[in-house]
């Protein structure tokens, strides 16, 4: 398991094909990388706010529930605070798995817990003003479809 | 305790962390004292049901004890991803 966070950006294509040569026997890689987007009143910048220390173990402890969860080889988060423009990177994870089934299950599961389980806030700045992004009540419910039966 | 603020509860208290004694037993009670100091603790902690907390860097309910807390962190719903 590997997990990063921090301010600089990096490199999506050197991130994944160095998780894919560390997985020997590994029949499937999933990646997904979330990118800064732009709003209807023109976002000047993103910032990203964390709690350093907490941030860390809450992406190690869901990283942990979902290696229990499915039969994965490896996992990796990669995910930036601070200041970021727009079509930046933010984040990205990766999974492994003998079979893309659990790697896929598992990406969609570490981005449903991420996205509202780990402590970071994100803050737009557009030509209208600067507000903190709301948590959308979605990001919550989705969190229910693992949970349940 | 070590008390932390994030995001827009540190925007509206004006800090982002300061040493609080209290002999709270609940994060609740500590959330009472906070609001009783000064308008910008009673704005921040208007509506808790807006707010998350976490005790040593773990989330939990603001009914959840506080012996032997170190650090209570106080923020809104999280927007990571």
């Amino acid at each position: 398991m590997q997990i990063r966070v921090q301010q600089e950006s990096f490199a999506f294509g050197d991130e994944a094909e160095a998780f894919v040569a560390r997985q020997a026997g590994m029949g499937a890689v999933v990646t997904f990388s979330g990118i800064v987007r732009d709003v209807a009143a023109g976002l000047q910048e993103m910032e990203i706010e964390h709690y350093p220390g907490m941030t860390e173990n809450a992406l190690s402890e869901i990283a942990s529930e979902a290696q229990r969860r499915w039969q994965l080889g490896d996992v990796l988060i990669i995910h930036r605070y601070g200041p970021m423009r727009p079509e930046e990177m933010i984040m990205m994870v990766a999974t492994s798995a003998p079979h893309r089934k659990d790697a896929f299950a598992a990406a969609d599961f570490l981005m449903d817990y991420l996205k509202s389980r780990a402590p970071f806030w994100k803050k737009e700045k557009t030509r209208e003003g600067t507000g903190w992004v709301a948590a959308r009540e979605e990001d919550e419910q989705a969190l229910e479809r693992w949970t349940s039966g | 305790m070590q008390v932390l603020y994030f995001a827009w509860v540190r925007e509206r208290i004006g800090l982002p962390r300061e040493e609080v004694q209290s002999s709270a037993a609940t994060v609740m009670d500590l959330v009472e004292e906070l609001r009783a100091r000064e308008p910008r603790y009673a704005a921040a902690f208007a509506d808790v049901k807006a707010l998350r907390v976490a005790v040593d860097q773990s989330l939990v309910d603001f009914d959840a004890p506080l012996s032997g807390a170190r650090e209570v962190a106080f923020f809104p719903p999280m927007t990571g991803g």
